[in-house]
C-alpha cells in the first residue's frame, strides 16, 4: 500500500493541464484520488507524473441553464447530492449520487474522475447514460462534445484522447411529465453496483409515452435496452406491463454483445437473472408503485 | 444519597480523545534514528524455496539490511504455540519467523528490508528475486486432512495438528434409543477480523543496556514479553513490552506473530530502532482469521421434543502454523459448551485441528462459543421442526432450571448462575413473538417473507482458574493482578495487568475504586499496557478482563478500606471495632460529623508522621487474583429479517437482545459491547468470509471485497437485559464482550431459515448472500405470486442494498 515513486504538478488552468498532459505520456489527472491512488498503492498504477486539477476553479460546480444542468468535472458527488438546483432540476442525479460509496467517497469523489475511471459498477456511467448525458472533453485543439454513451467504450476504457480531460457534464433536466429513478444492488463492501438499473419515463397519467433504460455494473460498459424501452412505450404501466417489458432486458443484453461480469460476491448468471428485478424496482419506484 | 457510581452509565473517558483523532498507537510514535521494516510475503499458498538473491535491494538506494531465514537461524528461535491440548497428539510443526526452505501460506515472510523509510524498504523489495517450486495446496479443513499435498507439513502426518474428543454421558447409546434424530452439516466460514488499526511493532535494542523495548499493539503485552523472551532469547527482565493506544483487536491481537520478532531482531542487528507497521492488505493475508471449521453435528430427542444428545466431528482449520492460542479455541472454548443452556444428558465433541495453506487462525470475537451456540440453535430448530412444534417452544422445554449456585453439566463443567427461561421469557415480550408469528401467516399469503430467529446461549468466559488453564496445556496463568496506589492529594492509580484496547476499563475501573472506597471518580486514573509499570497479568480475550481484573481491583480496594480504618480509629482515638464506614468518610459509629475522610487518611499514610503501631506508610496494595471458576453470562436474542424473493436480499428489520452479565458496572459501556457484538455477529451471518482460490489466493483480499457491516446495514439493537449474580465473583459480574457474536449469528441465520421456510429450503451456507438466497429460491420451484410489494431494495438518498 505504498506507492512506488512519482512526480507531483499542480495545474493552474485546464490550458495548463492539457499542456502537461501533452508533454508527458506517463501522466495521469488526479482529481479526487478514490479510484487512482488505490491503484497506485497497491502498484498496479505507476505514472511518472501526477497532474493535481483539483485547484482549477472552472472545473467545479453547477449551473442550470434552460433544460440543461452543466455540472463542472470536478463536483464531488457529495456537493451533487446536496444541491438544491440539482434536486429541483432532475432528482435522480441528486438521489444517485447520494448512494454513490460511502460519505468520505461521496466528498472527495468527482464526477469527472468516475466517468473517466469507467469502471464497470459505476453509477454514473448508468445513470448518465440513462438521461442521454454528455459530456464535453477539451484537448489541445479545443473542446468536443461526447455522449455518455459514447465515452465509455469497455472496462476502465474511454473515447477520451490522451490528451483530453473532461471539463463538465452535461444532462437534461427533466420535464414535469417525466420520472426518473435508479435502483442498484449494492456490493456489500465497497457500495459499487453490482447490478445498476436507471430508468426515465415520460408519462401521460398512466401511460408511457416514451422510455431510456439503462443497466450497468454486469457488464463492462452501460447497456441501453431499447427492446424494454419500446414495450414501456405506450403502455399503460402496472405491476404486470413492466414485469413483460424488463423481461426483455436479456434480448438487450444479447444483443449488445458484451460479456456479463461475475465474481466471487456474484456470478454472471445471478447478475443477469436480477438486473430485470433492479430495472423492475426502478420502474416501480418512479411511478409510485413501491411501498417504502 | 447521590445516585451510586458502580452502576452508572457515565461517559467514556477514552472517548474524547479516540474521536478526535489524538491518541496515540504504536505507528504514531516516532523515535530519534528510526528506521523502517518491510516484509517480502509469499506470493505462494505452498512452494519450496529453490533460490533467494537479495544483492540488488541490498544495493537499493536507502537500505540498510535485507535479512532472510538463513539470517534468522540460530538466532531467532520459532514461534511457540502456548496451548498444547492434552491428550490430542498434538504436533507442534515449527514456526520460523522467516520461512527458509518452504513457504506454506501466501503471505508467509520470506524476508525482510529495513531502509531509512518506508517507501524505500517498500521499492527494494521488489528486487528481491526468489525462485519458487510450487507444492499442492489445501484451503479446506476436512479436505486438508486426506489430501495429496500430506506430506506438507513433515512434522504433521495428514496434515493433522491435533485430535481432540470430550464427552459425557453415552452419547452412542442415546442416538440408538433416540426417537428423533437430526443432523447438520456447518460450514463456519473463515472470518478476518479486521481491528481498525492493523498491527504494528517498534523495536528498539539498547546495545549498551542489552535491553530490548518493544511497542506492540496487543491485547496481552505480558504474554508478548514471555514469548519474545523464548524468541529473541533476551531475558525477560530485560525486555519492555509496551501497548499503547490498541485499535481493537477482536483476538487478532492475541498472537505473538513473527512480524514483531522479525522487528526485534533487526533492531537488535542494527542497534538502532525499527519500525514495521503492516499495510490493510498485509493484515488481510498476515494477521490471524478466525472461525474455519467444518462441522458435522447431529442431535437426538424423545418425541416431545426434550433433546437428549448432541455430538460432533469438527474440522477446524489451523491454517499454515498453530498461532498462540490456536488449539484451545475449537476445543476447550467450544467443545465443551455443547451444552448451552440447555440440559443435555449425553455430549460429545469430536474435533480434529487440520492444517491448511491458508492464514492461521485464532480467536475471533467468541471463539469457539458463537460456533457451538450456532450448531445447537441450527440443530434446535431442526428438532423441533421435526417434531412439530414452535422454535422457541422446543427451546423452552429444553432449558436448564434457573439455579444461583453452581450447576454441573453432563461434559463436565461447572456452571456459575443462570436463569435462562427468564430471559427467553423477558425477550419473547419485547419481541412481541406471538403476535409476530400471526402477522407472518397473514404476510406469506400475500407474498412477503418474513421470519423471526431466537437464539438461546450460554457461554464460558472469565478466563479462568489457573490450575485449569494448566490441566488444559494453556501454557501460562489466567489469574490478574492490581496495584492500586491512593496518593497523599487523595488521588489513585490504578496499575492492571489486563490490557484493554476499546473496552472502556479505564472508565469502568475507576467506577470500581470510585464506588469502593468514595473517592470522585474523576480522581481515578488507570494505567495498563506496560510491562515496566504495571504488575503481572495475562490480558484482554475471553471476556476476562471486568470479571477477572476487575475482581483484582475491587479486591484490592477492600484491603486498602480495611488499612485505612486502621489509621482512621487511630486519628479519631478510637477503636477499630467502632469505626463506620459510608460514602469515602470513616466515623465512629453514631459520630459520622467527626469522621475522617479518604483523602484525610491517604494524607497521614503517605506522611506518616502519625501512624498506628504497626502499619506501613503509603496507602497502597496489591491484590493477585486467581478466579474459582469461569463465568457464564447468557442470554436469548431475536432477529427479524425480510427476504425479497426477486433478488435474495435479506433485510435485517429488527434485532432484540436480552443478556445476563450479572450486576452492570456501566449500562451504557454494556450497551455498546452488545451492539458491536451483535453486528460483528451479524457480519458473519449476512455479509463476511474469506474466499480463497484453489492455489491459496486470497479473493477477498481487501475492504473493497470483503464486506464489513456498516452503521446502515443494520437497524437500531434493542438492548434489554436481566441480572443475575455470579456467586463466586467478588462483583458478581459476568463478562459481556462477546455474547453478542455468540448469539447474534444464530439467531439471524435462524430468522433467515424462518423466512425461507415455506419454500422448504433446507440450510445455506453463511454469509447468507442475495445469491446463495435466489439460488436456493430458484431452486425450491418458487415462482411468486407475481405481486411481491416487499421489495428488499432500499432506495434513494443514501441507500443501497
Ligand atoms: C470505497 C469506495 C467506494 C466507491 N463506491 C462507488 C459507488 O458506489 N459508485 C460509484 O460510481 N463509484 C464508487 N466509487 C468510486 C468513486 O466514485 C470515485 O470517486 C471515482 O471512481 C473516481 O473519481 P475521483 O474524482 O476520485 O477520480 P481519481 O481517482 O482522481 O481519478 C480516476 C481516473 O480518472 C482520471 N481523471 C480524473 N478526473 C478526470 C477528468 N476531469 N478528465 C479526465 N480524466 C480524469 C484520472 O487520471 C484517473 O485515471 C467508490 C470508490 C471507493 C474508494
Amino acid at each position: 500500500m505504498f506507492a512506488a515513486e512519482f512526480e507531483y504538478r499542480k495545474a493552474g488552468s485546464i490550458a495548463e493541464a492539457v499542456q502537461l498532459l501533452a508533454d508527458n505520456p506517463d501522466a495521469k489527472l488526479l482529481a479526487g484520488g478514490h479510484s487512482l491512488i488505490p491503484l497506485m498503492r497497491f502498484r498496479l498504477a505507476r505514472p511518472e507524473l501526477l497532474i493535481d486539477i483539483g485547484g482549477i476553479a472552472n472545473l467545479r460546480g453547477i449551473t442550470v441553464s434552460g433544460d440543461t444542468i452543466n455540472i463542472g468535472a470536478l463536483t464531488t458527488h457529495a456537493e451533487i447530492a446536496a444541491s438544491a438546483e440539482v434536486q429541483q432540476a432532475n432528482g435522480l442525479l441528486a438521489e444517485a449520487a447520494g448512494g454513490i460509496g460511502d460519505p468520505a467517497v461521496r466528498n472527495r469523489g468527482t464526477i469527472g474522475g468516475n466517468l473517466a475511471h469507467a469502471d464497470p459498477a459505476s453509477d454514473w456511467a448508468t445513470v448518465l447514460t440513462a438521461l442521454g448525458a454528455t459530456v464535453s472533453a477539451q484537448g489541445p485543439s479545443g473542446s468536443r462534445t461526447i455522449a455518455v454513451a459514447d465515452l465509455i467504450e469497455d472496462a476502465f476504457a474511454t473515447a477520451l484522447a490522451e490528451n483530453e480531460l473532461i471539463a463538465t457534464v452535461s444532462v437534461p433536466t427533466l420535464a414535469a411529465n417525466q420520472r426518473a429513478e435508479y435502483a442498484k444492488m449494492a456490493h456489500p463492501a465497497s457500495f459499487y453496483a453490482v447490478v445498476g438499473g436507471a430508468v426515465v419515463v415520460t408519462m401521460d397519467g398512466d401511460r408511457c409515452t416514451a422510455a431510456s433504460v439503462a443497466v450497468g455494473g454486469l457488464t463492462p460498459r452501460p447497456v441501453k435496452a431499447p427492446s424494454v424501452e419500446q414495450a414501456l412505450a405506450g403502455t399503460t404501466l402496472t405491476m404486470d406491463s413492466i414485469a413483460d417489458a424488463t423481461a426483455r432486458l436479456s434480448d438487450d443484453l444479447s444483443a449488445a454483445g458484451v460479456d456479463i461480469i461475475g465474481d466471487v460476491y456474484a456470478s454472471a448468471d445471478f447478475r443477469a437473472s436480477v438486473a430485470p428485478v433492479e430495472v423492475k424496482h426502478a420502474l416501480l419506484h418512479a411511478i409510485g408503485l413501491a411501498h417504502h | 444519597m447521590t445516585t451510586r457510581i458502580f452502576g452508572s452509565g457515565i461517559r467514556r473517558r477514552e472517548d474524547p480523545r479516540l474521536i478526535t483523532g489524538q491518541a496515540a498507537y504504536t505507528d504514531d510514535i516516532k523515535l530519534t534514528g528510526m528506521v523502517h521494516a518491510a516484509i517480502l510475503r509469499s506470493p505462494h499458498a505452498h512452494a519450496r524455496i529453490t533460490g533467494i538473491n537479495t544483492d540488488a535491494a541490498k544495493a537499493a538506494p536507502g537500505v540498510l539490511a535485507v535479512y532472510t531465514g538463513a539470517d534468522i537461524e540460530g538466532v531467532l528461535n520459532p514461534i511457540p504455540c502456548a496451548w498444547a491440548i492434552p491428550d490430542s497428539d498434538l504436533k507442534a510443526v515449527a514456526y520460523p519467523a522467516i520461512a527458509s526452505d518452504t513457504v506454506r501460506y501466501v503471505g508467509d515472510a520470506v524476508a525482510v528490508v529495513v531502509a531509512e523509510n518506508r517507501y524505500q524498504a517498500e521499492d527494494a523489495l521488489e528486487l528481491i528475486e526468489v525462485d519458487y517450486s510450487p507444492l499442492p495446496t489445501v484451503i479446506n479443513p476436512e479436505k486438508s486432512l486426506d489430501a495429496v499435498s500430506k506430506k506438507k507439513q513433515e512434522d504433521a502426518p495428514n496434515n493433522q495438528a491435533f485430535h481432540w474428543v470430550a464427552a459425557g454421558g453415552d452419547t452412542d447409546a442415546a442416538f440408538a434409543d433416540a426417537a428423533i434424530t437430526v443432523s447438520e452439516t456447518i460450514n463456519q466460514q473463515k472470518l478476518i477480523p479486521n481491528p481498525m488499526e492493523t498491527r504494528s511493532a517498534i523495536a528498539s535494542w539498547s546495545p549498551a543496556m542489552g535491553e530490548l523495548t518493544i511497542w506492540n499493539t496487543t491485547q496481552n503485552p505480558h504474554i508478548a514479553r514471555f514469548v519474545t523472551c523464548l524468541v529473541t532469547g533476551v531475558a525477560e527482565h530485560k525486555i519492555r513490552v509496551i501497548a499503547p493506544e490498541v485499535g481493537g483487536g477482536f483476538g487478532a491481537k492475541i498472537a505473538v506473530y513473527p512480524w514483531e520478532m522479525i522487528t526485534a531482531f533487526c533492531s537488535m542487528q542494527l542497534g538502532v530502532p525499527v519500525k514495521w507497521t503492516e499495510t490493510r492488505t498485509e493484515n488481510y493475508m498476515a494477521t490471524t482469521h478466525g472461525r474455519d471449521h467444518v462441522e458435522y453435528v447431529e442431535m437426538a430427542a424423545n418425541a416431545d421434543g426434550k433433546v437428549t444428545a448432541v455430538r460432533s466431528v469438527v474440522y477446524a482449520g489451523m491454517g499454515a502454523y498453530l498461532s498462540t492460542a490456536a488449539p484451545g479455541i475449537p476445543t476447550i472454548l467450544h467443545g465443551l459448551m455443547y451444552s448451552g443452556p440447555y440440559d443435555i444428558a449425553n455430549i460429545k465433541a469430536d474435533v480434529y485441528g487440520v492444517f491448511t495453506n491458508s492464514t492461521p487462525v485464532e480467536a475471533y470475537r467468541g471463539a469457539g462459543r458463537p460456533e457451538a451456540t450456532f450448531l445447537l440453535e441450527r440443530l434446535m430448530d431442526k428438532v423441533g421442526d421435526a417434531v412439530g412444534i414452535d422454535s422457541v417452544e422446543v427451546r423452552r422445554r429444553n432449558l436448564i432450571e434457573p439455579f444461583d449456585n453452581n450447576r454441573d453439566v453432563a461434559i463436565g463443567i461447572t456452571y456459575d448462575s443462570g436463569n435462562y427461561s427468564n430471559a427467553l421469557d423477558q425477550l419473547l415480550g419485547h419481541v412481541g413473538y406471538d403476535q409476530f408469528r400471526n402477522d407472518q401467516a397473514h404476510e406469506r399469503d400475500h407474498g412477503t417473507f418474513r421470519g423471526i430467529g431466537v437464539a438461546c446461549y450460554c457461554e464460558i468466559c472469565g478466563l479462568g482458574p489457573s490450575q485449569v488453564a494448566g490441566a488444559v496445556g494453556f501454557g501460562g496463568g489466567l489469574w490478574e493482578s492490581a496495584t492500586v496506589r491512593i496518593y497523599a492529594t487523595g488521588k489513585v492509580n490504578v496499575f492492571i495487568g489486563t490490557s484493554p484496547h476499546g473496552q472502556g476499563e479505564e472508565t469502568t475501573f475507576a467506577q470500581i475504586v470510585a464506588d469502593e472506597i468514595g473517592v470522585d471518580v474523576d480522581d481515578v486514573e488507570v494505567v495498563h499496557g506496560d510491562t515496566d509499570t504495571t504488575p503481572m497479568g495475562w490480558g484482554t480475550y475471553g471476556s476476562r478482563t471486568t470479571v477477572v481484573g476487575g475482581a483484582a481491583v475491587a479486591l484490592t480496594m477492600r484491603k486498602l478500606r480495611d488499612k485505612a480504618k486502621v489509621i482512621a480509629a487511630h486519628l479519631l482515638e478510637a477503636d477499630e471495632a467502632d469505626i463506620e464506614y459510608a460514602d469515602g468518610q470513616f466515623f465512629v459509629r453514631g459520630a459520622p460529623d467527626r469522621a475522617q475522610s479518604i483523602q484525610d487518611v491517604a494524607l497521614q499514610a503517605n506522611v506518616a508522621w502519625n501512624l498506628p503501631e504497626g502499619i506501613e506508610p503509603g496507602m497502597e496494595a496489591s491484590t493477585y487474583y486467581d478466579p474459582p471458576n469461569f463465568s457464564y453470562p447468557f442470554g436469548a436474542h431475536a432477529a427479524i429479517v425480510s427476504i425479497d424473493p426477486d433478488n435474495g436480499h435479506i433485510t435485517l428489520d429488527r434485532y432484540v437482545a436480552v443478556d445476563d452479565c450479572g450486576p452492570q458496572i456501566n449500562p451504557m459501556v454494556v450497551e455498546g459491547q452488545v451492539h458491536g457484538g451483535v453486528v460483528q455477529g451479524a457480519g458473519q451471518a449476512l455479509w463476511e468470509g474469506a474466499v480463497y482460490d484453489d492455489n491459496g489466493q486470497l479473493l477477498t483480499g481487501s475492504m473493497m471485497d470483503y464486506a464489513i457491516p456498516r452503521a446502515h446495514m443494520v437497524p437500531d439493537i434493542e438492548v434489554h437485559s436481566t441480572v443475575t449474580p455470579s456467586p463466586h465473583n467478588p462483583l458478581g459480574v459476568k463478562g459481556i464482550g462477546e455474547t453478542g457474536t455468540i448469539a447474534s449469528t444464530a439467531a439471524i441465520y435462524s430468522a433467515v431459515m424462518d423466512a425461507l421456510k415455506p419454500m422448504g429450503i433446507g440450510s445455506l451456507d453463511m454469509p447468507l448472500t442475495p445469491e446463495r438466497v435466489w439460488r436456493a429460491i430458484q431452486e425450491s420451484g418458487y415462482t411468486g405470486n407475481g405481486h411481491s410489494h416487499n421489495h428488499g431494495h432500499d432506495h434513494g438518498h443514501g441507500h443501497q442494498h
